[in-house]
């Protein structure tokens, strides 16, 4: 009997330690997620509104998972330097200039990014700060 | 026995006065406000109150026709300033805006006029195009361009609504975000931040109080 109840004791601690020791990438994605969320909503919320609908056809949804995947080492170059062309979100054309952000530091773009892309029922996971300075550089 | 008769008393006296209490709601008056003699219809003098109303105007509207205020001569209208490139408030006060519109888009008592502060750029085509993207069409919601006097005076000195160019401020504009109430008679009955939904819920609710007043 007491052998069970020590038994049990050492598995339940064990689940304890496995479940409270979240890995650090984890840790990062809730710290991004929770300050890329204050950014969005001074900086985004305006145009693409409280759950990312967009306004009219005048600034695009932020809900086409699709979209945000296949331009995923561009979207930090738009969000920091604004855009100037024609984009197809959801299957429409959006013409409308999108203002640059360029007081946003790398940190802040990578922060946004990742609420954005985590958000609205987008589910594409951590993207490091170090990847998003890296897309920076890259900006056409 | 006693104590349960003033209980009583006491409860009716409640009730009575909680009753008597209840009336129609109605929507305030803002702006300047001065007394007047007048004759009524039997000629006979009495004062009145004269409250602040919207002068005579004549705009652009986003077809390029003249539009002058026969246009809201009669109705229950919301006016509002913003400019297209603005980046900060006026999405948001629009797509409130949005909302009312959608919610009043049967009732042919109500408006909506937006009178842009950007007179460099926003001209009548950019408002059409402006109104299209944002899903409105005909003559229901009026996109407005005007000199920036005419405009600028109107917003300060009548619907009371702060604006000015600015060239510290990010899109070189600033200007108050309230969506301003105006009844039948051209008076200005409410004014509500076009930002906070809360305030926008409390317009979709002031409407039909301002028609009720009409309808006796």
């Amino acid at each position: 009997m007491r052998k069970y109840i020590i038994n049990a004791l050492f598995f339940i601690s064990l689940v304890g330690i496995i479940v409270s020791c979240q890995n650090q990438e984890t840790i990062d994605l809730q710290n991004y997620m929770s300050n890329g969320k204050d950014i969005y909503k001074t900086k985004c919320q305006n145009c693409h509104g409280e759950n990312g609908e967009g306004l009219g056809q005048l600034a695009p949804p932020l809900t086409d998972s699709v979209f945000l995947k296949a331009n995923k080492s561009r979207l930090a170059c738009f969000i920091k330097n604004g855009v100037n062309e024609s984009l197809v979100v959801n299957g429409k054309e959006y013409m409308e200039k999108m203002p640059a952000f360029p007081e946003l530091a790398d940190i802040d773009v990578a922060q946004v990014m990742v609420y954005i892309t985590n958000s609205f029922g987008n589910k594409q996971g951590f993207v490091p700060y170090s990847q998003v300075s890296t897309d920076l550089e890259n900006c056409k | 026995m006693n104590k349960i008769t003033i209980y009583l008393a006491t409860s009716l006296l409640a009730v009575s006065i909680f009753s008597a209490c209840k009336q129609e709601r109605k929507l305030p008056f803002y702006g300047e406000r001065h007394a007047e003699t007048v004759k009524d219809a039997a000629g006979v003098e009495k004062i009145d109150t004269v409250y602040q109303t919207i002068p005579a105007w004549s705009f652009l509207n986003q077809d390029s026709v003249i539009t002058t205020n026969k246009a809201t001569d009669g109705k229950v209208y919301v006016a509002d300033f913003f400019f297209t490139s603005c980046t900060t408030i006026c999405p948001t006060m629009h797509r409130n805006l949005m909302t009312v519109y959608n919610d009043f888009k049967a009732n042919p008592d109500v408006m909506f006029v937006s009178h842009t502060i950007d007179f460099k750029y926003d001209k009548p085509h950019v408002l059409k195009k402006y109104a299209q993207k944002l899903g409105v069409d005909g003559p229901k919601w009026l996109f407005l361009y005007g000199t920036k006097d005419s405009v600028y005076t109107l917003a300060e000195k009548n619907y009371l609504v702060a604006v000015g160019e600015d060239n510290t401020a990010k899109d070189g504009y600033i200007h108050q975000g309230y969506l301003v109430l105006i009844d039948k008679d051209r008076r200005i009955r409410g004014a509500y931040d076009g930002a906070k939904a809360d305030q926008v819920a409390q317009l979709k609710k002031d409407i039909p109080v301002l028609l009720a007043e009409y309808k006796k």
